[in-house]
């Protein structure tokens, strides 16, 4: 039976995978709300993931540690998001804001 | 145009719509919604690439946990309620910087010589999977866990009101 490895070449998924990463590069770079920041970052931390998976079914065959390295991403970029929501729920909670140019000094 | 061709290029329109969606939409919960679907159609991606215990997991965490997590997120600070803000002002350096960054990746990508496995594919099956994770790659599965266990606590430790705080 032939997998889809055969006939998709493996720079198209570096392809998606490369879009992907700057598209969350703008994201975090150019948007104001703390929440859509944290998105963009697991978007870009998704097309990473997208990444080693390529390349661990494409040319790592026996040893897919591409395959083992995604679900540690995965595994990491769950903890950083529950992690970024409780900062930004003590945040909110103290400013009224998620606004990230709002909150730019450290001391009240 | 293989069918295996086809369901690439429909999941990658899919994810790269999502994506932009993601970065472009002002409305915040919209925003989340596009993450939810650019976060699925790479568990399809997953599919394509034999690797499907890996695609249950990214749908299972992804889009049932972090997607979930956002929305909370969004609904315990009222999003919709907040104003639409547009993107920031340094909005076009931001833009410039995606574009060179993409397209030293688009270079790299495409310009360099990848090396082929020939051969056979070796399906990765679920108890290959497990048993790699499990013997070979042991310490890092466990300091994974420590690490879940750390950031749960820290999580619950930060968004903790105390007392005196509305």
């Amino acid at each position: 039976m032939e997998t889809a490895v055969e006939q998709i070449p493996l720079e198209s998924f570096l392809f998606v995978s490369a879009i992907l990463f700057s598209t969350g590069v703008y994201g975090v770079l150019s948007r104001r709300n703390a929440i859509q920041i944290i998105m963009s970052v697991e978007l870009m931390l998704n097309a990473v993931a997208v990444n080693f998976v390529a390349f661990a079914a494409y040319t790592d065959g026996e040893l897919f540690r591409g395959l083992i390295f995604a679900v540690f991403v995965i595994i990491i970029a769950a903890a950083e998001v529950g992690l970024a929501l409780g900062l930004l729920l003590r945040v909110f909670r103290h400013r009224a804001t998620a606004n990230v140019d709002e909150v730019s000094q450290l001391k009240w | 145009m293989t069918i295996a061709e086809a369901v690439f290029y429909l999941l990658a329109a899919i994810a790269i719509v999502g994506g932009i969606g993601v970065v472009v939409i002002p409305n915040v919960v919209h925003a989340a919604l596009f993450l939810v679907l650019s976060l699925l159609a790479t568990a399809g991606f997953y599919i394509l690439l034999s690797s499907e215990f890996l695609a249950l997991v990214q749908i299972l965490v992804y889009g049932g946990g972090v997607a979930t997590i956002i929305l909370f997120g969004l609904m315990l600070v009222r999003g919709r309620e907040l104003p639409e803000v547009g993107p920031g002002g340094q909005w076009p350096i931001g833009l410039a910087m995606s574009l060179v960054l993409g397209g030293a990746l688009l270079t790299a990508v495409l310009g360099s010589d990848w090396p082929r496995q020939t051969g056979e594919i070796t399906m990765v099956s679920l108890e290959t999977l497990a048993g790699a994770l499990f013997r070979d790659w042991l310490l890092p599965f466990e300091i994974a866990s420590v690490v879940l266990t750390v950031a749960l606590i820290g999580a619950i430790v930060i968004s903790r009101q105390e007392e005196g705080e509305a």
